[in-house]
This record gives structure tokens, C-alpha cells and sequence, in this order.
């Protein structure tokens, strides 16, 4: 097990290596630079640039310098927690990104839960009563959740809360607690706005663990073991949850690997919708502006966030399961 | 007694053998496909929506951007009227548009005494089907004028039905663009893959986690910014297309390279090996062939996810701009909830996406169980 949990932590190391160029290679593939649409704006609004002036901002930021360069004094000042300066909002993005990066975490895990949570007994049931009205209830809205956009879903439930329940549906915290410092009284407050976004990110999720539990379920139940155990006499309520629910537990396990980059991508459209605090739309602008490091550093971070899912998966799924382990 | 009912029941697995004998592996899984309800459905709502698309001038009674000076109006059907006698007539009335003094909304009342007769296949504004064939003949509208708006219109006044017909041109064809510069990577590279193993596999796999490990919008949203401002719309099209099969590729790849990998030490591919058969032929000729079925069925299957995503970066407003017409641009118009809130029928355009998605999960499981014609599940 250990030697297994080192090699895939040594199989990292290279994929994330690779993944931080491509981000930095992405991030500069724009034409021109922050500085440029930064001058650009300045000339519209009438003021002039001195020449000198821009090649020092130029130099001071590094913008100058051959790629390769660029890139290792931005991955080197990634590895020391300095994630860069963000021209837009005059801040090291390390400021920017922390308390965004907290809250994309919580609502991204709530999703994932509230997926499990939904997606389990619906599944179980409708792989025991296969073809029964509920199964093609279950499967109707597990493709519903699957054909209908993230976007789209928060819409209709913004415009239903907002049309018939008369309660505002957006961000993450009322008006009083949006800059308070941390307490139970804002944790509260968190909790009673996570629920719509859980819904909507989690939905996509939902239908997916949906069909796969019960296609997994239903291989397991035609095993010959099933009928063993039904033949000793145990009351199929025991003998389901025992044995077959237990094999078929595993990709549920591996779906963190699989779920979590849409939760992750569900959450960036979903956030910009709701107006939620998270990543989403801070990525969003920053795109739209040209702002590289921050973007960069939000995109490093989140497909890192995926590559780390895919590896606690992995050992989740070892753990359960010895013969991955010897794979 | 006895030999009577065996030779009977030989000759039915007789008869039995020899029709499976003389049936094709492709009609076998057009049978096992027409079995499966719900594909069959899924296949003739597509088709009816690719029609829809090549005719689209036909199809939609006004300009994707004619102006008709009534914004923001709900969903008008024509009426079914009798006329005094026994004959039915549909007709739409005229509208009188004011504000309303309390919310200041801006309210249409129905102007009865302005009565329009609307019929099938009239003749309005003129076009050229398929940029050659000038015509002005539209399937249905209101030959003296009157407002038609199946699904209302928007801020601008314009009929938001005709711009979905024109909409799905561009949603529609995307996904399927996509699809193909994905396949045709796809069947390369994990055909290469899967066909030498070794070092070159290993590359291409790690590639493909690598692709993989990125959440998919925001690396679209990443690469679509990247996309120089000054593109004309046809060159953003492409490019949205090209991004989109970048990450559609490597699902596909896997699936090839599985299927290689159990195929490529069957005993005629050696036979076309020894023969003297280059790499590429052995695997364009022999292995693609008995893959095929199941290649297209996870075809079907990743189309929807292309569609959904240019939706989505097109309602971001980084994937297509208007002027240029598609699902993902029409949502943009409902991206808040009070646009919600005073015109819900700007939602409409989602409605399409979430039924053609339907559509395409349905036909792509019809054609994964038909791939396999000779399983019993399913």
C-alpha cells in the first residue's frame, strides 16, 4: 500500500510539472499583454504614455524577457506561495485568490456530497426494481439533470425562487455578512445560500453516479453469490446493502476522480450566474482583461485542485480494494 | 411421436441459424436499434432538427435580425377562429404596446379590431436557400403583416423563433464539426496508440491524462479569451470548433485505442502484417472496419457534450458574439434574473438545447447496444 501511495505521488510529480506550462503557455498565447490594453485605455481616456515609461513598467514586470525565462520566475515564486501581482486589482493574487479558493472548495464538496447523498439510494432502488415506474422516473431525470446546462438549471431556479417564493437566490451570504470576518453567525449565514448552488453543480453529477450505480448494481445482482445468499434465507433488504451495494460502492469511490472536474467546471459557469464569491468570476475577468497572473494562477490551481481528487480517489479506491493496489 | 417433434424443432434452429446467417452484423444492429424506443425517438428528432436547420430560411417567418418594433413580447400565437360558419382560420390581432404605470413595465394588450389571418406557406421578406436559390415563400406567418412570435421576442423587437431556427444552424453544426476533427484525431492517435504499445503509447496515454486533468470550462474559457479580438465571426466559429476538439479528442482515443488493443493480435491482422501491409493500412483497412459500430456510438455520445459546452461559453461571452446567431448567444439575453424574471420566455432557446442533448444521449445508448449485435442485454 505505502509503495503504491509513493508511486502515484512520484507519477504526479511530472503531470503537474506539464500542467503549469501549459497554464503559463495559455496565459500567454493572448496577443499583447496587460500593459498594452493598460496603455490602450490610457490613450482612450486621452491621457499620453511616455515611451520610457512603458518600457520601464515593461522591465519591471518582466513582460520583456524570452519565454523560458518568464515562465521559472513565475513557477519559482509559485513554489515560495507568491502567485504574482494582478495588474487589474493592484494586489498579489495570493490575496485575491485565498478566501475565493476556500469558498469554491466548500460549495464544490457540498455539491459532491449532495451528489453522493441523492445518487446512491436512487440508484440502488432503481436497479432493484428495474423497469418499475420509479426506474424510469429516476432514469427521466437523471437524463434531464444530464441534457440540461448548469446555467440554464440556475436560471429557472433563480427566476422560480425569486417568482414564487420571493427570496433572492444570489451569492453566497446576505448583504450584513459579505466583508464580516469569520463567525458562526456568517458560517450560518453560508449555509442557508450553499443550497441552490449545491443543487445546480451538483446535478450534472448526480445523473451521471445515477446511471453508473445502477448499471454497476444491476452486473452485480445477476452474480451467482446473490442467489447463494437469497437461497440461505437473508431478507433481501440485508442481502442487498451486504454484498452487492458493497461491490458496487467502488466507482463510486473513482467518481471522485471523474465527478470532480465537473463539479470544478460546473462551478466556474455556475458561480458567474449566481454571482457567487468563488473563482469562477474572478477567472472570468481576469480573462476578459488580460489579467495573466491572475488567470494563470486560477487555472494552475484548479487543475492541480482535479489532479490531487484523481490521486486521494485513487487511494480511496485502493484502500477498498486491494487488487488495485497490484495494477 | 417422438422423432416427429425433433425434427420439427430442428428444422426451427435450422431456420433459426440460417436467417442469422444471411443477415449482415449492420442489419443485425438495425434491428436491435429499431427495438430500442426511445433512440428511434431520439433519431427522428434530430433529423426533423437538421432539417429545420438546412431550411432555416424557410422555417423561420422573419430575419434573425429584423427589428419588428414590438419589444419584448410574450409568446403570440395565432388563434383558431371560426368564421361565423363552420371554417376554422388562425389570426393574430394587431398589438398595442404601453407602459404600465406602476412598474413602469412595458405592457401589450391584444388590439382586437385589428385582426390578421395567418396561414401556411405565404410569401414575406426574400432569400436565397443555400446562397442560391432566390425565393421569399416562408412555411407559415401572416401575409398582411400581423405579429406572429411562437416564443416572443426580445429587447431589440426581434422574433426570438426565428433566430432559434437560425440558431441551430450554428449549435447544431458545431457539435458535429467538433466531433469529426475529434474523431479523426481520435482514430489516429489512439489507433497509434493502441497499435505499436511501447514508449509511443505511454506518451499518448499521459497526454491524454494530462488533457484530462484539466476542468474542461474553465481551460475552454482559458483558450477561447486567447482567441484575437479582431477574428471575423466564421474564424471564431472555427476556432471555438478547433478548441472544443482539442480536450472532445482524447474520450474518443481511449475508446479507439481499447478496442485496437484487443483486435491487434487477431489472427488476420497478422495475415495482413505478413502480407507485406504498411502500419497505417492494417490499421485504416483491417482494425477501423471492426471497430466502426462501436466508434460511432461514441460519436453520438460526445456530440451533446460539445454542444452544451459552446452554449456555455458562448452565454459566458467568450465562445461566439453576436452578430453571429447560436443557442449560446440567445441565452446571453437571460443572463440575469431580472431579464428572467420580466421576459421568462428568453429562456426558450435552453429548452432546444436540452431537447437536442435528449435527443443525442438517447440515439448514441440505442447505438452502444446496437453495437453489439450478438449481446442479450440491453
Amino acid at each position: 500500500m505505502k509503495s503504491f501511495v509513493i508511486r502515484r505521488l512520484l507519477y504526479m510529480i511530472p503531470t503537474i510539472i506539464v500542467i503549469s506550462i501549459i497554464c503559463f503557455t495559455l496565459i500567454q498565447l493572448p496577443p499583447g499583454d496587460y500593459l498594452s490594453s493598460y496603455i490602450a485605455k490610457l490613450a482612450a481616456s486621452g491621457e499620453g504614455v511616455d515611451e520610457a515609461v512603458i518600457a520601464g513598467l515593461r522591465h519591471q514586470y518582466g513582460l520583456d524577457q524570452p519565454f523560458h525565462k518568464k515562465y521559472f520566475k513565475w513557477i519559482w515564486g509559485v513554489l515560495h506561495g507568491n502567485l504574482g501581482y494582478s495588474f487589474e486589482w493592484n494586489q498579489p493574487v495570493s490575496e485575491l485568490v485565498g478566501e475565493r479558493l476556500a469558498l469554491t472548495l466548500i460549495v464544490s464538496t457540498a455539491s459532491l456530497f449532495f451528489a453522493w447523498v441523492v445518487a446512491l439510494p436512487i440508484g440502488v432502488f432503481s436497479a432493484v426494481r428495474q423497469y418499475s415506474v420509479f426506474d424510469y422516473i429516476a432514469t427521466f431525470f437523471g437524463f434531464i439533470g444530464l441534457a440540461t446546462p448548469n446555467f440554464l438549471l440556475a436560471l429557472i431556479l433563480m427566476y422560480l425562487g425569486s417568482r414564487y417564493l420571493n427570496i433572492s437566490v444570489g451569492g453566497l451570504f446576505s448583504p450584513e455578512f459579505v466583508d464580516a470576518p469569520w463567525n458562526l453567525a456568517r458560517f450560518i449565514d453560508l449555509l442557508k445560500h450553499l443550497w441552490i448552488p449545491m443543487i445546480v453543480i451538483g446535478m450534472a453529477g448526480t445523473a451521471e453516479l445515477i446511471r453508473v450505480t445502477r448499471a454497476n448494481l444491476l452486473d452485480e445482482l445477476s452474480r451467482p453469490y446473490v442467489e447463494t445468499a437469497r437461497v440461505k434465507g437473508l431478507s433481501e433488504f440485508q442481502l442487498i446493502l451486504k454484498y452487492p451495494v458493497r461491490v458496487a460502492l467502488n466507482p463510486f469511490i473513482s467518481s471522485i476522480g471523474f465527478v470532480f472536474p465537473t463539479l470544478i467546471s460546473g462551478e466556474t459557469i455556475t458561480a458567474v450566474v449566481l454571482n457567487l464569491p468563488t473563482t469562477g468570476p474572478l477567472l472570468l475577468r481576469a480573462l476578459l482583461s488580460q489579467d495573466m497572473y491572475l488567470a494563470g494562477s486560477f487555472l494552475l490551481i484548479l487543475a492541480v485542485l482535479t489532479v490531487v481528487g484523481m490521486l486521494l480517489s485513487d487511494i480511496l479506491l485502493a484502500l477498498l480494494d486491494p487488487r488495485v493496489r497490484y495494477d | 411421436m417422438d422423432t416427429s417433434i425433433n425434427t420439427s424443432q430442428i428444422e426451427v434452429e435450422y431456420n433459426v441459424e440460417e436467417s442469422a446467417q444471411i443477415a449482415t452484423p449492420w442489419q443485425l444492429m438495425r434491428w436491435k436499434f429499431m427495438n430500442h424506443r426511445l433512440a428511434v425517438l431520439g433519431l427522428v428528432v434530430i433529423l426533423c432538427l437538421y432539417l429545420v436547420t438546412a431550411f432555416c430560411e424557410f422555417v423561420a417567418p422573419y430575419d434573425p435580425s429584423y427589428r419588428t418594433g414590438h419589444p419584448l413580447v410574450r409568446p403570440n400565437w395565432p388563434k383558431l377562429v371560426t368564421d361565423g360558419g363552420f371554417k376554422l382560420k388562425a389570426v393574430t390581432y394587431g398589438l398595442t404596446g404601453s407602459r404600465d404605470p406602476v412598474t413602469f413595465q412595458r405592457v401589450y394588450v391584444a388590439d382586437t379590431s385589428k385582426e390578421y389571418t395567418v396561414r401556411l406557406f405565404v410569401r414575406g421578406s426574400s432569400y436565397q436557400l443555400f446562397g442560391l436559390i432566390p425565393s421569399d415563400l416562408h412555411l407559415f406567418g401572416s401575409p398582411d403583416g400581423g405579429p406572429v412570435y411562437l416564443m416572443g421576442t426580445d429587447r431589440l423587437g426581434r422574433d426570438v423563433f426565428s433566430r432559434v431556427v437560425y440558431g441551430a444552424r450554428i449549435s447544431l453544426s458545431i457539435g458535429l464539426i467538433g466531433v469529426l476533427i475529434s474523431l479523426m484525431l481520435g482514430i489516429l492517435l489512439g489507433g497509434v496508440s493502441g497499435y505499436f504499445g511501447g514508449i509511443v503509447d505511454t506518451i499518448i496515454q499521459r497526454t491524454i491524462e494530462i488533457i484530462r486533468s484539466f476542468p474542461t470550462i474553465p481551460l475552454w474559457m482559458t483558450l477561447s479569451a486567447a482567441l484575437p479580438p479582431n477574428w471575423s465571426p466564421i474564424l471564431v466559429y472555427f476556432g471555438i470548433t478547433i478548441i472544443l476538439s482539442l480536450v472532445g479528442w482524447t474520450g474518443l482515443a481511449r475508446v479507439v485505442r481499447g478496442r485496437v488493443l484487443s483486435l491487434r493480435n487477431e489472427d488476420y491482422v497478422m495475415a495482413a502484417r505478413l502480407s507485406g501491409a504498411r502500419e497505417l493500412r492494417v490499421i485504416g483497412k483491417h482494425l477501423t472496419p471492426s471497430f466502426l459500430s462501436h466508434i460511432i456510438a461514441s460519436t453520438t455520445l460526445a456530440i451533446p457534450g460539445m454542444i452544451l459546452a459552446e452554449t456555455s461559453l458562448s452565454f459566458l461571452g467568450i465562445g461566439l458574439k453576436p452578430p453571429v446567431v447560436s443557442w449560446g448567444v440567445l441565452l446571453q439575453d437571460a443572463q440575469n434574473v431580472q431579464a428572467v424574471a420580466l421576459a421568462p420566455w428568453l429562456m426558450l432557446p435552453g429548452l432546444l438545447v436540452v431537447v437536442s442533448v435528449l435527443a443525442f444521449n438517447f440515439v448514441g445508448d440505442g447505438l452502444r447496444d446496437a453495437a453489439d449485435p450478438f449481446s442479450t442485454t440491453g
